[in-house]
């Protein structure tokens, strides 16, 4: 990256006489020059794109007074094309790391500053997040990593490549252990962003952020097609289209704010519980609300939100890739203070059914909540897995499984709620009692079945005359929820209204909730 | 002996009004469409959401009489309830009406033959064309001529301010007699107008009378209706600040010698306009309760719906004229699921999310037909509920409603609480100075909220900072860990002007420095909890709080009014002026749908070029019917609806170049 001129930030000393300072002055002139990072036209620069610096990111995230910087002092190392030179040397080079507070909770966090060398990753820089990221998976805190980079330091050539190695290399190792949240804040393109890939949530912010394995120049060079940044890799882009982004927030501000909500659903490490907080809603309280909700027809739609708002505490759900496969409903929520996780089946769209991305989605989303011990409550509302060529040649076999792998070993409490329909595998997948449920529950409007009264007559009762009358007969047999109540595949049939009730109390008991699955190295999900 | 009752589950309360009245001896059969929810003790559904299928299919009702054995049938109002052929096929099968007989149903349900009877039974009237007007130019001449303008067109079939239009010009007499006669065909199969002089800024007053089937009849004191929008009526109180007794006994005596005229039985209710000079003009007859019977029954302690059915068995009246007291005061405020902000209310549709009423502050009764969970559709009048407060005094009775209004929690759909709120604490309307036309004399340019006084805006910024850190404060709270701060710098943005505020805290209370003056906020702060009640300097104040972003954007209802307010931290604040301003979209050229509805007709086609004001399309909500004009000129550039096609709020109609 391009060096920049930097006297003008030091305004009384001399820079190049700095041997001339006692060893205090030069702390405090050290400590000064890295808290303007790039220098004042960059950080106005920085501003004028609508985005915040490094540090006031951090100021924003953290609580007052609460962070507490590491590696101030390193600079980069690089020694080739002129980077040796005093002016191009910054004290803490384009990254700032440290742990502080969040809502009175730890959390490492590193912010990549792009007014130094446009926030590009030297080894120094990759050394100092790793730094970071070592001792947030010894004390068990997650780490928070604001990324804004142009990328590799390309003057620093495979010492950068190889920092990015190290750093994926910890994003592997943390997975699992401690909660990991990125934050892109700005553009981060080619390698860069796998590490945001391996982490368990990516944010962006919309117009000022992107994620892209290559830009709009390569893609047009190599095939042709003409793309807007935007377009190619923008907040929109990997909320609604790609799925790799799980939520984008408006401004800096906006983001960093709501990413001090988000933290408080989670829990510090997989050693720590689901966090709980005080809670002001009544865990007795009833939902008349739900008694109504769910259509006579059966081929009439509902909003799935309605039940979840209705349920979980004080109408608080955060909503995880609300844009992305739209046909299941995933996020965090609280019940009687108790983090959850909520997975639910949207009637609204595309009648609920499951596919490829909705699969995908929802595996990913247990998995996460299996790994840092949060409950998982599952409403089932699934006419079954969506039929179709682009289905099945994009493998809805192989990504299907992934839902029903991670429904199948999650060893947290699973507590899951069939509203209406649970047809064919999608009834076994949804979380149900043959996967391990711990409490699973059937509305009065529950209807059990390998598939719905049109298709099943057409089988059992082939060439026979009247269809009306034996559509009328599997109707009565079983589009209730008798059937798998008989068979104890439900534990109760439950009154809507009293959801809320019946789960805090189950939630209570299965707080000592112990199970293993056989040792292993790891499991084989199908990839 | 059981006697079944069947009534209509109308848009509120009185199905549920007639519950209480009927469940010492009487079964209540409740005749349901399909969305609705089953509150009596036994319900018929009568067929899907559409008025038409459903309460408006008489072959349905019947059937469900039958299947039921209901012995008797009260209509409650709108529908069929004045519909003199309902009235007879029950006859024909032996079932009771709890009403008036047909005759009085058809004398006083045509405009033009009640007006006729009243002038006959010396009942002042207004003066006007009497007689059915088919559109035709000659007609339009003729009642011009006659009347000179303003003239009032409404359908003759009609009532609840459907297919009525004021016109001023003979334009707008074209338009008003092309929506009218649409209106009143598709809300009352009769498309029939007719037309009169207009009074001007008159009061609407109308008489509760109540005759028997042995030629007995009373006049239950008047309703004071004039609150009204779009000859809707909004709010309405007994009695009226404006009549003196001896302007009260001639209405009343005018109104009991109408009902005598026809013969009327049962309870009957006659609408006069009154003029300044407390002249006064009967305008009809309504042959059914009406919605705003209940502060009738505040007053004089009398239950209509108790009376409606001993007559209809054929009992006599119980009281005697002398024995009809005027005891306090009440008032109803109509609670619709409508937006204030567009022409004082349109209506506007979705689930009630959330919905808490008022019951438990004394002197109030809340008559509604829907609980939380409830759907308001399209298909239906938007109304939530009737509100009323019943005080010793009127003063007495406005300072409960005020309460009701602030307690009342509708989550989900837009209201008009704020207007309502609004309207009982405008001086005019204290000192009792109304008309017909006060709505668009106060608020000449629409509605546009509670305006915030310097007080007003030092509570609330102090309430909002107050709940702000008391959320902070909480989040902090993990289970095991306990660390917290005394002393707060917050930046609050209210209508677009920014204030520092200073907020310390000790045990519950909040002081909050707003201006350079100290505000004390006190509460429970419960967060789950929907009501807010606070104490703030000392004063209770319930305000509600509608939604808490994690980024500071609180809304906060706030005397009626819901306000929007962002709470950040100084840091943030300072922070956020670095923050890109997102472009609004550019609306001109775009045409949204103001409402949910159907869209009756589109006068446009792409390539089209229209003037400004011109019709573009009408869409009919809540049986209104609504023209949609361009707001520039310019050619139209696609058409994004058909005719007979649902629309949904801010869905795009059609967009202009």
């Amino acid at each position: 990256m391009i060096g920049c001129k930097r006297s003008r930030l030091l305004h009384n000393s001399r820079w190049y006489s700095i041997s001339h300072l006692s060893v205090q002055d030069r702390i405090e002139e050290k400590r000064r020059a890295a808290l303007v990072g790039g220098g004042q036209k960059r950080i106005d620069a920085q501003h004028k794109r609508g985005k915040l610096t490094a540090r006031e990111r951090i100021d924003l995230l953290m609580d007052p007074e609460s962070f507490v910087e590491y590696d101030m002092f390193v600079e980069h190392r690089c020694a080739d094309f002129g980077m040796e030179a005093d002016h191009n040397k910054y004290p803490g080079d384009s990254v700032v790391t440290g742990q502080g507070r969040i809502n009175g909770r730890l959390a490492y966090v590193f912010s990549q500053d792009f007014t130094v060398f446009g926030g590009s990753l030297s080894g120094a820089h990759a050394q100092k997040i790793c730094k970071i990221m070592d001792q947030a998976m010894m004390v068990g805190a997650p780490v928070i990593g604001l990324n804004d980079s142009g990328g590799a330091r390309i003057q620093e050539g495979v010492e950068s490549l190889a920092g990015y190695a190290d750093i994926f290399l910890r994003n592997v190792m943390a997975s699992g252990v401690v909660p990991q949240i990125s934050l892109i804040m700005g553009p981060c393109a080619g390698g860069a962003v796998y590490s945001p890939a391996l982490t368990d949530f990516t944010f962006m912010v919309k117009d000022t952020s992107y994620l892209f394995i290559t830009g709009p120049d390569v893609v047009k060079s190599v095939t042709n097609e003409d793309v807007t940044q935007e377009e190619l890799g923008g907040a929109r882009t990997h909320t609604a289209v790609s799925g790799v982004a799980h939520r984008a927030f408006e401004n800096d501000v906006d983001a960093l704010l709501n990413l001090r909500n988000f933290f408080n659903f989670l829990p510090l490490s997989n050693k720590d519980p689901a966090p709980v907080t005080e809670c002001h809603d009544p865990s007795d309280r009833l939902v008349p609300g739900l008694d109504t909700l769910v259509p006579f027809e059966s081929t009439k739609a509902y909003d799935m939100l309605d039940i979840i708002h209705g349920i979980v505490d004080e109408r608080d759900f955060f909503e995880i890739m609300p844009n992305y496969a739209k046909n299941i409903v995933v996020g965090f929520a609280r019940m009687n203070g108790r983090t959850v996780g909520i997975v639910g089946n949207q009637p609204k769209v595309a009648s609920g059914c499951l596919d490829i991305n909705s699969s995908v989605k929802g595996a990913r989303f247990v998995r996460f909540c299996d790994a840092f011990n949060i409950p998982i409550i599952t409403f089932v509302d699934v006419p079954g897995f969506l039929p179709g060529t682009a289905q099945e040649y994009g493998g809805i076999i192989r990504h299907g499984a992934k839902l029903l792998f991670a429904f199948a070993e999650a060893t947290v409490p699973k507590i899951t709620v069939i509203t209406r329909k649970a047809y064919g595998g999608a009834y076994d997948v949804m979380s149900s009692k043959h996967l391990r449920g711990d409490v699973n529950y059937a509305w009065p409007s529950a209807e059990v079945a390998v598939m719905g009264a049109k298709g099943a007559v057409q089988i059992i009762f082939r060439g026979k005359e009247n269809q009306a009358e034996a559509e009328a007969e599997y109707v009565e047999t079983f589009a209730n929820p008798f059937p798998a109540a008989v068979r104890g595949f439900v534990d109760d049939i439950i009154q809507p209204s009293t959801t809320r009730k019946r789960i805090c109390r189950d939630l209570e008991v299965l707080a000592s909730k112990k199970q293993t699955n056989p040792w292993k190295k790891h499991a084989n999900i199908p990839l | 002996a059981r006697l079944y009752i069947v009534w209509y589950r109308i848009v509120s309360g009185l199905s549920l009004n007639i519950s209480k009245v009927c469940h010492l001896s009487i079964s209540g059969v409740g005749i349901v469409s399909h969305v609705h929810v089953k509150m009596a003790d036994e319900a018929v559904c009568v067929g899907p959401a559409p008025t038409s299928k459903s309460y408006l299919n008489m072959d349905a009702i019947m059937d469900a009489i039958r299947q039921t054995g209901a012995q008797a049938v009260h209509p409650g109002y709108g529908f069929l309830s004045e519909n003199k052929e309902f009235a007879r096929r029950l006859a024909a099968e032996g079932v009771t009406f709890i009403g008036p007989d047909t005759h009085a149903i058809q004398a006083m349900g045509d405009k033009i033959e009640s007006k006729l009877i009243a002038k006959a039974a010396r009942v002042n009237t207004i003066p006007g064309f009497d007689g059915v007007v088919k559109w035709r130019r000659a007609d339009e001449c003729r009642c011009v001529c006659l009347l000179g303008y303003p003239v009032m067109i409404k359908a003759s079939a009609g009532g609840g301010g459907k297919g009525m239009r004021i016109a001023w010009s003979d334009d707008e007499t074209r338009e008003g007699f092309r929506f009218s006669s649409q209106e009143a065909a598709s809300s009352f199969g009769d498309d029939r107008l007719l037309i009169e002089k207009y009074i001007d800024n008159p009061r609407h007053i109308e008489i509760q009378v109540l005759a028997d089937k042995h030629g007995n009849a009373l006049w239950l004191n008047e309703r004071e209706c004039s609150i009204q929008r779009r000859n809707q009526k909004v709010v309405e109180e007994a009695p009226s600040t404006f009549l003196d007794p001896a302007t009260r006994r001639a209405m009343g005596e005018q109104a009991v010698s109408l009902a005598k005229a026809v013969q009327y039985s049962s309870a009957g209710t006659v609408e006069f306009l009154v003029d300044s000079k407390k002249n006064f003009y009967f305008l009809e007859m309504n042959t059914r309760l009406q919605v705003e019977h209940p502060i009738t029954e505040c007053i004089t302690g009398l239950d209509l719906v108790q009376q409606m059915i001993r007559i209809a068995k054929g009992y006599k009246l119980q009281h005697k004229q002398e024995d009809i007291p005027i005891n306090g005061w009440a008032i109803e405020s109509r609670v619709y699921a409508e937006d204030p902000y567009k022409s004082f209310g349109l209506p506007s549709i979705g689930r009630l999310s959330q919905y808490e009423e008022p019951v438990r502050l004394s002197g109030v009764r809340v008559d509604s037909g829907i609980q939380e969970g409830s759907d308001i559709s399209i298909y239906y009048d938007p109304m939530i509920s009737k509100l009323v407060a019943y005080g010793a005094s009127r003063a007495d009775a406005l300072k409960k409603m005020e309460a009701a209004l602030d307690n009342y929690v509708i989550r989900g759909v837009t209201h008009n609480i704020p207007l309502l709120r609004e309207i009982i604490v405008h001086p005019r309307f204290v000192a009792g100075d109304i008309s017909t036309n006060f709505l668009p004399e106060v608020y000449p340019d629409g509605f546009k909220g509670h305006p915030l006084s310097a007080g007003d805006r030092r509570e609330l910024l102090a309430a909002a900072a107050a709940l702000h850190i008391a959320a902070q404060l909480r989040s902090q709270r993990f289970l095991g860990e306990q660390r917290s701060r005394r002393h707060w710098e917050l930046c609050l943005e209210l209508e677009k002007s920014v204030h520092m505020l200073a907020v310390s805290h000790s045990r519950g209370t909040y002081t909050v420095e707003v201006d350079g003056e100290k505000v004390e906020v006190s509460g429970e702060w419960n967060l789950a909890s929907a009501l807010l009640p606070l104490s703030i300097n000392g004063s209770h104040k319930v305000l509600q709080c509608l939604t808490r972003s994690p980024a500071g954007d609180i809304s906060l209802q706030y005397l009626g009014t819901t306000f929007k307010v962002r709470v950040l931290s100084v840091l943030a604040a300072s922070l956020s002026k670095h923050m890109p301003e997102k472009l609004p979209e550019d609306t001109s050229s775009i045409l949204r749908s103001p409402m949910p509805g159907t869209v009756v007709g589109v006068a446009v086609k792409p390539g089209d070029t229209v003037a400004v004001g011109q019709e573009i399309c009408v869409i009919e909500a809540m049986k209104m019917q609504n023209s949609m004009t361009a707001a520039k000129t310019a050619k139209v550039k696609s058409v994004h609806c058909k005719t007979g096609e649902t629309v949904g709020e801010g869905d795009l109609l059609v967009e202009l170049e």
